[in-house]
Protein backbone atom coordinates (compact mmCIF):
# COMPACT_ATOMS: atom_id res chain seq x y z
CA UNK A 1 0.00 0.00 0.00
CA UNK A 2 2.11 2.59 -1.30
CA UNK A 3 0.04 5.71 -2.59
CA UNK A 4 2.21 8.26 -4.85
CA UNK A 5 0.34 11.14 -2.37
CA UNK A 6 0.55 9.49 1.36
CA UNK A 7 -3.31 9.52 2.83
CA UNK A 8 -4.44 11.80 5.85
CA UNK A 9 -3.89 8.95 8.58
CA UNK A 10 -0.21 8.47 7.36
CA UNK A 11 0.57 12.02 7.43
CA UNK A 12 -1.56 12.58 11.23
CA UNK A 13 0.18 9.30 12.65
CA UNK A 14 3.44 10.80 11.74
CA UNK A 15 3.00 14.24 13.28
CA UNK A 16 1.34 13.40 16.03
CA UNK A 17 4.30 10.79 16.31
CA UNK A 18 6.88 13.68 15.58
CA UNK A 19 5.45 16.21 18.93
CA UNK A 20 5.02 12.86 20.78
CA UNK A 21 8.93 12.55 20.81
CA UNK A 22 9.38 15.85 20.77
CA UNK A 23 7.25 15.85 24.39
CA UNK A 24 8.61 13.09 25.53
CA UNK A 25 12.25 14.74 25.07
CA UNK A 26 11.00 17.98 26.33
CA UNK A 27 9.75 15.95 30.00
CA UNK A 28 13.11 14.22 30.56
CA UNK A 29 15.03 17.65 29.55
CA UNK A 30 13.15 19.95 32.11
CA UNK A 31 13.82 20.27 36.07
CA UNK A 32 11.17 21.67 36.99
CA UNK A 33 8.07 19.14 38.42
CA UNK A 34 5.47 21.23 37.19
CA UNK A 35 6.57 21.77 33.30
CA UNK A 36 6.69 18.04 33.57
CA UNK A 37 3.83 17.22 34.44
CA UNK A 38 2.20 19.44 32.42
CA UNK A 39 3.91 17.96 29.64
CA UNK A 40 2.80 14.92 30.54
CA UNK A 41 -1.04 16.03 30.20
CA UNK A 42 0.36 17.40 26.25
CA UNK A 43 1.96 14.27 25.96
CA UNK A 44 -1.64 12.20 27.40
CA UNK A 45 -3.52 13.87 24.66
CA UNK A 46 -1.48 13.55 21.83
CA UNK A 47 -1.52 9.89 22.85
CA UNK A 48 -5.16 10.11 23.20
CA UNK A 49 -5.29 12.08 19.38
CA UNK A 50 -3.22 9.15 18.18
CA UNK A 51 -5.58 6.61 19.35
CA UNK A 52 -7.84 8.44 17.40
CA UNK A 53 -6.65 8.60 14.48
CA UNK A 54 -6.66 4.49 14.69
CA UNK A 55 -9.66 4.21 14.74
CA UNK A 56 -9.48 3.55 18.89
CA UNK A 57 -12.32 5.45 20.18
CA UNK A 58 -12.90 3.87 23.56
CA UNK A 59 -9.08 3.39 24.14
CA UNK A 60 -8.62 7.51 23.23
CA UNK A 61 -10.95 8.88 25.11
CA UNK A 62 -10.10 7.20 28.36
CA UNK A 63 -6.31 8.15 27.67
CA UNK A 64 -7.64 11.76 27.24
CA UNK A 65 -9.86 11.76 30.42
CA UNK A 66 -7.28 9.99 33.12
CA UNK A 67 -4.35 10.66 31.17
CA UNK A 68 -4.42 14.12 30.53
CA UNK A 69 -6.85 14.82 33.06
CA UNK A 70 -7.12 12.92 36.20
CA UNK A 71 -3.99 11.49 36.50
CA UNK A 72 -2.27 15.39 35.59
CA UNK A 73 -4.08 16.44 38.73
CA UNK A 74 -3.20 13.60 41.48
CA UNK A 75 0.20 14.47 39.94
CA UNK A 76 -0.09 18.45 40.54
CA UNK A 77 -1.66 17.32 44.44
CA UNK A 78 1.15 15.39 45.26
CA UNK A 79 3.35 18.15 43.87
CA UNK A 80 2.57 20.29 46.19
CA UNK A 81 3.24 18.02 49.04
CA UNK A 82 7.17 17.61 47.80
CA UNK A 83 9.58 20.01 46.26
CA UNK A 84 8.94 21.64 42.83
CA UNK A 85 12.55 20.43 41.12
CA UNK A 86 14.40 18.05 40.08
CA UNK A 87 17.54 16.92 42.03
CA UNK A 88 20.41 17.60 40.22
CA UNK A 89 23.18 14.71 40.24
CA UNK A 90 26.36 13.83 39.27
CA UNK A 91 26.63 12.88 35.71
CA UNK A 92 28.75 9.91 36.45
CA UNK A 93 25.90 8.66 38.36
CA UNK A 94 23.70 8.56 35.49
CA UNK A 95 25.84 6.53 33.51
CA UNK A 96 24.29 3.37 34.99
CA UNK A 97 20.42 4.39 34.53
CA UNK A 98 21.34 5.71 30.99
CA UNK A 99 22.51 2.41 30.23
CA UNK A 100 19.66 0.49 31.23
CA UNK A 101 17.34 2.81 29.53
CA UNK A 102 19.39 2.31 25.86
CA UNK A 103 19.19 -1.86 26.67
CA UNK A 104 16.04 -1.64 27.33
CA UNK A 105 14.65 0.62 24.51
CA UNK A 106 16.83 -0.93 22.10
CA UNK A 107 14.97 -4.35 23.13
CA UNK A 108 11.52 -2.77 22.49
CA UNK A 109 12.33 -1.60 18.74
CA UNK A 110 13.63 -5.08 18.13
CA UNK A 111 10.84 -6.46 19.33
CA UNK A 112 8.77 -3.75 17.47
CA UNK A 113 10.43 -4.90 14.64
CA UNK A 114 8.55 -8.50 14.83
CA UNK A 115 5.43 -7.39 15.16
CA UNK A 116 2.51 -7.61 12.48
CA UNK A 117 1.32 -4.12 10.53
CA UNK A 118 -1.32 -2.46 11.46
CA UNK A 119 -4.83 -3.87 10.21
CA UNK A 120 -2.78 -6.83 8.77
CA UNK A 121 -5.51 -9.81 8.41
CA UNK A 122 -3.13 -12.05 8.60
CA UNK A 123 -2.03 -10.93 12.07
CA UNK A 124 -2.54 -13.36 14.79
CA UNK A 125 -4.86 -11.09 16.93
CA UNK A 126 -6.75 -11.14 13.58
CA UNK A 127 -6.61 -14.70 11.90
CA UNK A 128 -7.71 -17.09 14.67
CA UNK A 129 -9.55 -16.04 18.05
CA UNK A 130 -10.38 -12.24 17.14
CA UNK A 131 -12.32 -14.02 13.99
CA UNK A 132 -14.15 -16.29 16.06
CA UNK A 133 -15.56 -13.70 18.46
CA UNK A 134 -16.66 -11.40 15.16
CA UNK A 135 -18.28 -14.03 13.46
CA UNK A 136 -19.83 -15.56 16.80
CA UNK A 137 -21.06 -12.62 18.61
CA UNK A 138 -23.76 -11.74 16.78
CA UNK A 139 -25.88 -15.25 17.66
CA UNK A 140 -24.22 -15.31 21.00
CA UNK A 141 -24.57 -12.32 22.47
CA UNK A 142 -26.59 -10.02 19.69
CA UNK A 143 -24.62 -6.81 20.88
CA UNK A 144 -23.43 -5.00 17.72
CA UNK A 145 -20.01 -3.98 19.24
CA UNK A 146 -17.89 -6.47 19.57
CA UNK A 147 -15.44 -5.17 21.92
CA UNK A 148 -18.28 -5.26 24.66
CA UNK A 149 -19.65 -8.41 23.90
CA UNK A 150 -15.74 -9.73 24.20
CA UNK A 151 -15.18 -7.55 27.51
CA UNK A 152 -18.17 -7.83 29.26
CA UNK A 153 -19.62 -11.56 28.41
CA UNK A 154 -17.08 -13.87 26.74
CA UNK A 155 -13.91 -12.76 28.86
CA UNK A 156 -16.55 -11.22 31.71
CA UNK A 157 -14.38 -12.87 34.01
CA UNK A 158 -11.04 -11.24 33.64
CA UNK A 159 -13.38 -7.64 33.22
CA UNK A 160 -14.33 -8.82 36.95
CA UNK A 161 -10.58 -9.71 38.06
CA UNK A 162 -9.90 -5.72 35.94
CA UNK A 163 -12.89 -3.98 38.65
CA UNK A 164 -11.30 -5.94 41.39
CA UNK A 165 -8.07 -4.59 40.74
CA UNK A 166 -9.40 -0.90 40.81
CA UNK A 167 -11.15 -1.63 43.82
CA UNK A 168 -8.24 -2.80 45.25
CA UNK A 169 -6.53 0.83 44.39
CA UNK A 170 -9.23 2.51 46.18
CA UNK A 171 -8.45 0.87 49.03
CA UNK A 172 -4.78 1.32 48.63
CA UNK A 173 -5.15 5.14 48.29
CA UNK A 174 -7.68 5.14 50.86
CA UNK A 175 -5.15 3.31 53.90
CA UNK A 176 -2.28 5.53 52.94
CA UNK A 177 -4.17 8.98 52.11
CA UNK A 178 -7.03 8.33 54.32
CA UNK A 179 -8.90 11.26 52.60
CA UNK A 180 -11.81 12.62 54.89
CA UNK A 181 -11.75 11.06 58.31
CA UNK A 182 -8.84 13.96 59.23
CA UNK A 183 -10.45 16.03 61.89
CA UNK A 184 -9.10 19.07 60.28
CA UNK A 185 -10.93 21.98 59.90
CA UNK A 186 -12.09 23.37 56.61
CA UNK A 187 -9.36 25.41 55.12
CA UNK A 188 -9.49 23.37 52.11
CA UNK A 189 -11.24 25.69 49.41
CA UNK A 190 -8.88 28.05 48.44
CA UNK A 191 -11.24 29.38 46.57
CA UNK A 192 -13.28 32.11 47.58
CA UNK A 193 -16.89 33.12 47.10
CA UNK A 194 -16.89 36.05 44.43
CA UNK A 195 -13.71 34.79 42.66
CA UNK A 196 -13.25 33.07 38.90
CA UNK A 197 -16.91 34.01 38.06
CA UNK A 198 -16.03 33.02 34.37
CA UNK A 199 -14.77 29.41 35.73
CA UNK A 200 -18.12 28.65 38.02
CA UNK A 201 -20.49 30.17 35.58
CA UNK A 202 -19.33 27.72 32.67
CA UNK A 203 -18.40 25.03 34.70
CA UNK A 204 -22.00 25.02 36.01
CA UNK A 205 -22.95 24.87 32.43
CA UNK A 206 -20.65 21.99 31.61
CA UNK A 207 -21.25 19.82 34.59
CA UNK A 208 -24.96 18.93 33.87
CA UNK A 209 -23.22 18.09 30.23
CA UNK A 210 -20.32 16.09 31.25
CA UNK A 211 -22.13 13.64 33.33
CA UNK A 212 -25.18 13.09 30.52
CA UNK A 213 -21.72 12.25 28.49
CA UNK A 214 -20.83 9.86 30.33
CA UNK A 215 -24.37 8.18 31.02
CA UNK A 216 -24.39 8.17 27.15
CA UNK A 217 -21.59 6.29 26.98
CA UNK A 218 -22.36 4.10 29.62
CA UNK A 219 -25.99 3.18 28.02
CA UNK A 220 -24.72 3.18 24.63
CA UNK A 221 -21.67 0.60 24.92
CA UNK A 222 -23.47 -2.15 23.82
CA UNK A 223 -23.70 -0.33 20.64
CA UNK A 224 -20.47 1.80 19.95
CA UNK A 225 -17.67 3.03 21.69
CA UNK A 226 -18.08 2.76 25.40
CA UNK A 227 -18.73 1.26 28.53
CA UNK A 228 -18.18 1.25 32.06
CA UNK A 229 -14.58 2.20 32.49
CA UNK A 230 -15.03 5.14 30.03
CA UNK A 231 -18.39 6.53 31.52
CA UNK A 232 -17.14 5.89 34.59
CA UNK A 233 -13.60 8.02 34.44
CA UNK A 234 -16.25 10.35 32.68
CA UNK A 235 -18.49 10.75 35.50
CA UNK A 236 -16.05 11.29 37.89
CA UNK A 237 -14.41 13.85 36.15
CA UNK A 238 -17.46 15.90 36.54
CA UNK A 239 -17.29 15.88 40.07
CA UNK A 240 -13.37 16.69 40.92
CA UNK A 241 -14.51 19.64 38.16
CA UNK A 242 -16.67 20.47 40.79
CA UNK A 243 -14.28 20.19 43.69
CA UNK A 244 -11.80 22.35 41.70
CA UNK A 245 -14.12 25.17 41.25
CA UNK A 246 -16.54 25.15 44.00
CA UNK A 247 -13.68 23.49 46.72
CA UNK A 248 -13.51 20.18 47.60
CA UNK A 249 -15.42 21.19 50.99
CA UNK A 250 -18.81 21.80 48.70
CA UNK A 251 -18.02 18.05 46.49
CA UNK A 252 -17.79 16.37 49.98
CA UNK A 253 -21.07 17.72 51.13
CA UNK A 254 -22.55 16.18 48.34
CA UNK A 255 -19.86 13.42 47.87
CA UNK A 256 -18.84 12.01 50.70
CA UNK A 257 -15.42 10.06 51.29
CA UNK A 258 -16.86 7.32 52.90
CA UNK A 259 -19.57 7.06 50.57
CA UNK A 260 -17.33 6.49 47.49
CA UNK A 261 -15.75 3.76 49.24
CA UNK A 262 -18.92 2.16 49.48
CA UNK A 263 -20.08 2.61 46.55
CA UNK A 264 -16.67 1.55 44.81
CA UNK A 265 -17.23 -2.01 46.72
CA UNK A 266 -20.58 -1.93 45.94
CA UNK A 267 -19.71 -1.52 42.18
CA UNK A 268 -17.39 -4.82 42.67
CA UNK A 269 -20.95 -6.56 44.48
CA UNK A 270 -22.85 -5.68 41.80
CA UNK A 271 -20.68 -7.36 39.21
CA UNK A 272 -20.11 -10.44 40.99
CA UNK A 273 -23.99 -10.71 42.04
CA UNK A 274 -25.06 -10.73 38.45
CA UNK A 275 -22.49 -13.73 38.41
CA UNK A 276 -24.10 -15.44 41.63
CA UNK A 277 -27.64 -15.19 40.11
CA UNK A 278 -26.60 -16.78 36.99
CA UNK A 279 -25.15 -19.93 39.22
CA UNK A 280 -28.29 -19.72 41.11
CA UNK A 281 -30.67 -20.52 37.31
CA UNK A 282 -28.57 -23.41 36.87
CA UNK A 283 -26.06 -21.45 34.97
CA UNK A 284 -22.11 -21.02 35.23
CA UNK A 285 -20.42 -18.02 37.05
CA UNK A 286 -21.30 -14.96 34.66
CA UNK A 287 -23.46 -17.27 31.91
CA UNK A 288 -25.71 -14.47 30.83
CA UNK A 289 -28.15 -16.70 29.09
CA UNK A 290 -29.40 -17.72 32.58
CA UNK A 291 -29.58 -14.63 34.38
CA UNK A 292 -33.80 -14.89 33.65
CA UNK A 293 -35.49 -18.29 34.86
CA UNK A 294 -37.71 -19.44 31.99
CA UNK A 295 -40.97 -18.32 33.58
CA UNK A 296 -39.49 -14.74 33.70
CA UNK A 297 -38.24 -15.04 30.08
CA UNK A 298 -41.32 -16.25 28.85
CA UNK A 299 -43.18 -13.41 30.78
CA UNK A 300 -41.30 -10.46 28.49
CA UNK A 301 -43.84 -9.94 25.04
CA UNK A 302 -41.97 -10.97 22.03
CA UNK A 303 -40.39 -8.04 20.00
CA UNK A 304 -40.01 -5.68 22.94
CA UNK A 305 -36.88 -4.81 21.72
CA UNK A 306 -37.88 -4.24 18.11
CA UNK A 307 -36.49 -7.48 16.67
CA UNK A 308 -38.64 -10.64 17.85
CA UNK A 309 -35.28 -12.81 17.96
CA UNK A 310 -33.65 -10.70 19.94
CA UNK A 311 -35.96 -12.30 22.89
CA UNK A 312 -32.83 -14.96 22.96
CA UNK A 313 -30.49 -12.32 23.79
CA UNK A 314 -32.48 -10.95 26.91
CA UNK A 315 -30.28 -12.32 29.74
CA UNK A 316 -27.23 -11.24 27.57
CA UNK A 317 -28.38 -7.47 27.08
CA UNK A 318 -29.27 -7.37 31.24
CA UNK A 319 -26.24 -8.77 32.41
CA UNK A 320 -24.13 -6.57 30.19
CA UNK A 321 -25.94 -3.56 31.46
CA UNK A 322 -25.76 -4.83 35.11
CA UNK A 323 -22.31 -5.38 34.99
CA UNK A 324 -21.50 -2.37 33.65
CA UNK A 325 -23.61 -0.52 35.73
CA UNK A 326 -20.66 -2.40 38.65
CA UNK A 327 -17.84 -1.24 36.51
CA UNK A 328 -19.24 2.43 36.55
CA UNK A 329 -19.80 2.78 40.02
CA UNK A 330 -16.38 1.14 41.09
CA UNK A 331 -14.43 3.36 38.46
CA UNK A 332 -15.94 6.30 39.39
CA UNK A 333 -16.06 6.01 42.94
CA UNK A 334 -12.54 5.07 43.24
CA UNK A 335 -11.22 7.94 40.89
CA UNK A 336 -12.92 10.21 42.89
CA UNK A 337 -11.42 8.89 45.97
CA UNK A 338 -7.92 9.14 45.35
CA UNK A 339 -8.76 13.08 43.92
CA UNK A 340 -10.29 13.64 47.65
CA UNK A 341 -7.13 11.91 48.71
CA UNK A 342 -4.32 13.91 47.53
CA UNK A 343 -6.22 17.09 47.33
CA UNK A 344 -7.55 16.62 50.86
CA UNK A 345 -4.07 16.40 51.64
CA UNK A 346 -2.61 19.28 49.56
CA UNK A 347 -4.26 22.23 51.03
CA UNK A 348 -2.91 21.34 54.72
CA UNK A 349 0.47 20.57 53.20
CA UNK A 350 0.29 24.15 51.31
CA UNK A 351 -0.64 25.93 54.52
CA UNK A 352 2.45 23.68 56.76
CA UNK A 353 4.78 25.54 54.16
CA UNK A 354 3.87 28.43 53.98
CA UNK A 355 4.11 28.12 58.26
CA UNK A 356 0.54 28.83 58.96
CA UNK B 1 -22.97 20.53 -2.95
CA UNK B 2 -21.67 22.05 -5.19
CA UNK B 3 -18.28 23.59 -6.30
CA UNK B 4 -17.97 26.91 -4.97
CA UNK B 5 -19.12 25.91 -1.35
CA UNK B 6 -16.70 23.68 -1.48
CA UNK B 7 -13.64 25.87 -2.56
CA UNK B 8 -15.06 28.29 0.25
CA UNK B 9 -14.87 25.69 2.48
CA UNK B 10 -11.58 24.73 1.96
CA UNK B 11 -9.93 28.30 1.74
CA UNK B 12 -11.72 28.55 5.61
CA UNK B 13 -9.78 26.00 6.84
CA UNK B 14 -6.70 26.97 4.82
CA UNK B 15 -7.38 30.66 6.54
CA UNK B 16 -7.42 28.38 9.94
CA UNK B 17 -4.40 26.81 9.32
CA UNK B 18 -2.31 30.12 8.83
CA UNK B 19 -4.25 31.82 11.58
CA UNK B 20 -3.08 28.53 13.72
CA UNK B 21 0.48 29.07 12.85
CA UNK B 22 0.12 33.18 13.56
CA UNK B 23 -0.76 32.17 17.20
CA UNK B 24 1.83 29.82 17.31
CA UNK B 25 4.40 32.46 16.12
CA UNK B 26 2.54 35.27 19.34
CA UNK B 27 2.83 32.36 21.79
CA UNK B 28 7.23 32.05 21.28
CA UNK B 29 7.62 35.67 20.62
CA UNK B 30 4.92 37.73 22.64
CA UNK B 31 6.49 39.81 25.57
CA UNK B 32 4.92 38.95 28.39
CA UNK B 33 2.19 36.24 29.69
CA UNK B 34 -0.78 37.76 29.23
CA UNK B 35 -0.09 38.48 25.36
CA UNK B 36 0.75 34.87 25.21
CA UNK B 37 -2.53 33.90 26.73
CA UNK B 38 -4.16 35.91 24.41
CA UNK B 39 -2.18 34.48 21.09
CA UNK B 40 -3.42 30.86 22.47
CA UNK B 41 -6.79 31.80 23.28
CA UNK B 42 -6.88 33.46 19.47
CA UNK B 43 -6.07 30.46 18.03
CA UNK B 44 -8.29 28.47 19.59
CA UNK B 45 -10.95 30.27 19.57
CA UNK B 46 -10.39 32.22 16.25
CA UNK B 47 -9.15 28.92 13.82
CA UNK B 48 -11.18 26.67 15.52
CA UNK B 49 -14.09 28.63 14.34
CA UNK B 50 -13.01 29.36 11.34
CA UNK B 51 -11.84 25.23 10.52
CA UNK B 52 -14.94 24.38 11.89
CA UNK B 53 -16.80 26.37 9.65
CA UNK B 54 -14.76 25.18 6.43
CA UNK B 55 -15.59 21.43 7.14
CA UNK B 56 -19.06 22.43 7.45
CA UNK B 57 -19.28 23.64 4.06
CA UNK B 58 -17.18 20.89 2.73
CA UNK B 59 -18.99 18.08 4.38
CA UNK B 60 -22.66 17.12 3.59
CA UNK B 61 -25.26 18.96 5.51
CA UNK B 62 -26.84 16.93 8.54
CA UNK B 63 -25.75 14.99 11.33
CA UNK B 64 -22.30 16.33 10.40
CA UNK B 65 -23.31 20.15 10.28
CA UNK B 66 -24.85 19.64 13.75
CA UNK B 67 -22.33 18.13 15.05
CA UNK B 68 -19.53 19.97 14.24
CA UNK B 69 -21.58 22.96 15.90
CA UNK B 70 -21.53 21.44 19.25
CA UNK B 71 -17.99 21.19 18.68
CA UNK B 72 -17.79 24.75 18.14
CA UNK B 73 -19.77 25.65 20.79
CA UNK B 74 -17.87 23.62 23.57
CA UNK B 75 -14.64 24.92 22.32
CA UNK B 76 -16.14 28.45 22.59
CA UNK B 77 -17.53 27.87 26.13
CA UNK B 78 -14.53 25.92 27.50
CA UNK B 79 -11.20 27.77 25.91
CA UNK B 80 -12.04 31.57 26.87
CA UNK B 81 -12.78 30.20 29.88
CA UNK B 82 -9.32 28.34 30.50
CA UNK B 83 -7.74 31.85 28.90
CA UNK B 84 -9.75 33.70 31.79
CA UNK B 85 -8.59 30.85 34.44
CA UNK B 86 -4.91 31.08 33.32
CA UNK B 87 -4.74 35.31 33.36
CA UNK B 88 -6.13 35.09 36.57
CA UNK B 89 -3.28 32.82 38.46
CA UNK B 90 -1.37 34.32 36.72
CA UNK B 91 -2.45 38.00 37.71
CA UNK B 92 -2.77 36.26 41.39
CA UNK B 93 0.79 34.54 41.84
CA UNK B 94 2.29 38.35 40.71
CA UNK B 95 2.98 38.47 37.22
CA UNK B 96 2.50 42.02 36.20
CA UNK B 97 1.83 42.69 32.25
CA UNK B 98 5.48 44.14 30.67
CA UNK B 99 3.07 46.51 28.75
CA UNK B 100 1.20 49.37 31.03
CA UNK B 101 0.79 48.77 35.08
CA UNK B 102 -2.06 47.19 36.41
CA UNK B 103 -0.59 47.64 40.17
CA UNK B 104 -2.90 50.07 41.51
CA UNK B 105 -6.00 47.56 40.56
CA UNK B 106 -3.71 44.82 42.21
CA UNK B 107 -4.48 45.39 45.57
CA UNK B 108 -8.39 45.92 46.08
CA UNK B 109 -9.55 42.98 43.47
CA UNK B 110 -7.22 40.52 45.08
CA UNK B 111 -7.18 37.98 41.67
CA UNK B 112 -5.64 35.31 43.34
CA UNK B 113 -3.96 33.66 46.62
CA UNK B 114 -0.52 36.10 46.36
CA UNK B 115 -1.52 39.07 48.26
CA UNK B 116 -3.61 37.27 51.39
CA UNK B 117 -0.56 34.48 51.21
CA UNK B 118 1.00 37.49 52.22
CA UNK B 119 -0.95 38.30 54.84
CA UNK B 120 -1.47 34.64 56.32
CA UNK B 121 2.48 34.23 56.70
Amino acid sequence: MTPAVPDVSFVLNVSLLVMLLAVAVAIAVTRSLLAAILLLSVYSFLGAAWLMVMDAADVAFTEAVVGAGVSTLVLLGALLLTRGETIKTDWKQQIGPLALVLAVGGLLIYAAAGLPGYGDPASPANSYVGRAYLQATYNDIGAPNVVTAVLASYRGFDTLGETTVIFAACIGVALMLDPGSSGAPAQASRIRPGQHIVLKVISKLLIPLIILFAFYVQFHGDLGAGGGFQAGVTLAVAVILHALVFGLDETTRAFPPHLMRAISSGGVMVYSAVGVVCILNGGGFLDYDFLFTPQLEAAIPPGLLGDPDSKHHWGQHFGILLIELGVLLTVSSTMVSIFFGFAGRAPRAASVGQGG
Amino acid sequence: MSEPVQMIGGALILLGAIWSIMGAVGVLRFPDVYTRIHAASLTDTGAATLMLFGMGLMGEAGMVTLKLFFVWAFIMLTTPTSANALANAAFGSGHSPRIGNFQIVRGKNGGGSAPDRGARA
